[in-house]
């Protein structure tokens, strides 16, 4: 099993016909993605990449039966993209797009947590979900397909390439991934680091855990308060900004140390405390998780 | 964005939230003339600059006679304020705010931000005015007070009069204070701030509540819907790196070190730096090249990064998922070729078109080291610099 995502899961692409939807829908379809299909206000009946375009994600949902969107829409208009997939019935929404108004997505969060909402999103600001398979996997994102390998860590980050770096670093000493989540760097991410690490938890196939952090807000500290909770796995844990000076953004939206534990010493402090195994570079997150597992 | 205290000012005012009266003064004679016109037994003149700790900086000074006034707008304007949050430069004041002394009777605080947490605006108050929040927060949390603010129902009037009342207010103070702050969360909303800080909120002997400062921060990622408010920033009050550095789309901060950076992926820029210090060497800034840099943006960097004298040497690190190794490399090659560097240079590149990208780099006959990951390319830079040094 993977977590949010399988090698079946039907995608579709919001912002498709752009530059960015059409070469990351390409590259997915080249890993084996389930691409159904795309949406383009306007162009709906027309086909790119071989694959219909419609108008409104509705139709793209009837016509198809996606349950998974990504959006590479442009920051003023993605929101927008999110609310649409949800009121379409999509179950997992990920939203590539960086630079989205934080009023924008205080409106999106509240329609999250409604009670009759079931759409997960992951992101905004973030490189996507990926579960690699033997053969074909589902890609959903811009993360470059080949330093993954079917395996068993799951990985979630703030951050995209620190990602990369645990990935190929995974790859490398033959561990291989689960899934790989990147939550984004802004300051209202859809899915947190707890719901992530809580289906790690319950996914057979994950055997341990990397976590990838940063300066900024509570979301590590809320973390590790779960990992000494409900997560018996193995964590390793990096957490980005050690040196970041106060009150200067870090260049993501959420990458900020604000008050007094949000810095990345509490950080680590709090995952240590949680049982955590902190890589001392992102340069050793492979070989820590290895000797870790022994 | 930042906004400075008369800016922030005449949005409140249009928000229906309680100033004393002010004038803001280009010159000393404008001072007198603002200090002439307010008509109060003293004035305050106010170093316009985006620092707090103006106060204990000899920023703020109440003066009793309009000359006074003059004297002192002359003392201030065309002079750096240093306070404990700039560096040691300070931040240059070119205009100062004449503010109307007014009878306080108590001093509060009021700030609206988002709370990460639940992902919605709180709004905040404290009994404690005119301390830094962060040390109530942490030694008297009791004496913070907060309302979580419903996206779509906005702030409510109730909410309003729950803080007035956990404030200690009373009478018309209670309609003033409830006014007040509805006029500030109406703001917060339509002006797409992401922080509004009043430190003092004061309470007058008249029972007025009013803002003695005010602290706004607008959110970047929503001034393309205010293009009137996107006129208000002041780029004297920002390092003139980042300045440049925005005009390229990439994430500029200067830092005190001698190693330049350039990166991909904030996280990384951020690891990249920690990795130099926790190898002994020191990073001297912050650079995210971001996903779609070109050979352009690439050559921007490095001017940006060598316009800082301190840089000994740089270290790219990029790990290629949108972007392409080549495509850097072409842009370091280039770079290094415009700017006839003399710093050492170590490369490591990860990803996409990974072999292509070492490729031009060994064939450009240029002096760069390639490094295999992101230790090895610290621990280089690091033996590199030392050697030119010694």
């Amino acid at each position: 099993m993977s977590i949010f995502i399988t090698e079946n899961t039907k995608v579709i692409t919001q912002g498709f016909t752009g530059k960015n939807g059409t070469f990351h829908t390409e590259q997915g379809l080249k890993y084996g993605t389930q691409y159904v299909g795309g949406v383009t206000p306007g162009k709906g009946g027309t086909e790119h990449l071989g694959l219909p375009v419609f108008n409104t994600v509705a139709e793209a949902v009837a016509a198809t039966g996606a349950e998974a969107s990504v959006i590479y829409v442009p920051p003023p208009f993605a929101a927008d993209a999110i609310l649409e997939a949800e009121a379409a019935g999509i179950k997992i929404c990920i939203c590539i797009t960086e630079g989205i108004p934080v009023a924008d997505m205080v409106k999106v969060k509240r329609k999250l947590m409604d009670q009759h909402c079931t759409m997960r999103l992951v992101g905004p600001n973030c490189p996507g979900v990926i579960t690699p398979g033997e053969g074909k996997g589902c890609k959903i994102g811009i993360m470059p397909a080949h330093i993954h390998q079917k395996g068993k860590i799951g990985i979630v980050s703030k951050s995209g390439t620190l990602t990369y770096e645990a990935v190929k670093q995974t790859t490398d000493v033959g561990l291989g991934q689960s899934t790989c989540v990147g939550i984004g760097g802004d300051p209202i991410p859809g899915t947190n680091f707890i719901q992530v690490l809580a289906a790690f938890e319950a996914d057979p196939q994950t055997e341990a855990i990397i976590l990838i952090g940063e300066i900024g807000g509570q979301a590590e500290i809320e973390a590790a308060d779960y990992i000494k909770r409900a997560v018996t796995k193995p964590v390793v844990g990096f957490i980005a900004g050690a040196t970041a000076p106060k009150g200067k953004r870090m260049g993501h939206a959420g990458a900020v140390i604000s008050g007094g534990d949000d810095t990345a010493e509490a950080k680590i402090a709090a995952l240590q405390a949680a049982g955590v195994t902190i890589a001392p570079t992102p340069s050793e997150l492979g070989t820590t998780m290895k000797a870790l597992l022994g | 964005m930042n906004l400075h205290e008369y800016q922030a000012k005449q949005l409140f005012t249009k928000y229906g939230v309680a100033i004393p009266a002010g004038i803001v003064a280009n010159n000393g004679e404008e001072a007198a003339a603002a200090a002439k016109k307010i008509g109060t037994a003293v004035v305050v003149v106010k170093a316009q600059v985006h620092a707090g700790g103006r106060g204990k900086s000899g920023g703020v000074k109440v003066c009793k006679t309009p000359e006074e006034a003059k004297q002192v707008a002359e003392s201030l304007i065309g002079t750096n304020l240093v306070t404990y949050q700039t560096d040691a430069k300070g931040q240059p004041v070119h205009k100062v705010y004449v503010e109307g002394g007014i009878d306080i009777a108590r001093e509060l605080y009021l700030a609206l931000m988002l709370d990460r947490s639940t992902g919605q605006t709180v709004i905040m108050c404290s009994t404690e005015g005119g301390v830094e929040i962060e040390k109530v927060a942490h030694e008297t949390p009791d004496r913070i007070f907060k309302e979580h603010i419903d996206p779509a129902l906005g702030m409510q009037p109730y909410q309003a009069r729950n803080l007035a009342f956990k404030l200690g207010l009373s009478g018309d103070e209670i309609k003033n204070a409830t006014k007040f702050m509805l006029g500030l969360a109406k703001m917060y909303d339509e002006c797409d701030a992401s922080m509004i800080e009043i430190n003092p909120l004061v309470v007058t002997k008249q029972g007025e509540v009013m803002a003695l400062d005010g602290k706004v921060a607008l959110d970047d990622n929503a001034l393309f819907r205010h293009p009137d408010l996107a006129e208000l920033n002041d780029f004297t009050q920002q390092d003139p790196r980042e300045v440049e550095a925005h005009k390229w789309e990439l994430n500029y901060v200067g830092l005190d070190g001698s190693i330049g950076c350039m990166v991909n992926g904030a996280g990384l820029a951020m690891a990249t730096m920690d990795v130099i210090q926790h190898f002994g060497g020191k990073p001297a800034n912050f650079l995210d090249v971001g996903g779609g840099a070109t050979e352009e943006r690439v050559t921007a960097a490095f001017k940006i990064i060598m316009s800082d004298p301190q840089v000994k040497g740089i270290m790219v690190n990029i790990f290629g998922g949108i972007m392409k190794c080549d495509i850097i490399a072409n842009g370091v090659v280039a770079a290094a070729r415009q700017l006839k560097l003399d710093v050492p240079l170590v490369v490591r590149l990860e990803g996409t078109n990974v072999d292509l990208g070492k490729k031009i780099l060994a064939e450009s006959g240029l002096p760069i080291e390639s490094a295999d990951d992101l230790a090895d390319a610290a621990k280089k830079i690091i033996a590199a610099t030392q050697k030119k040094a010694a």
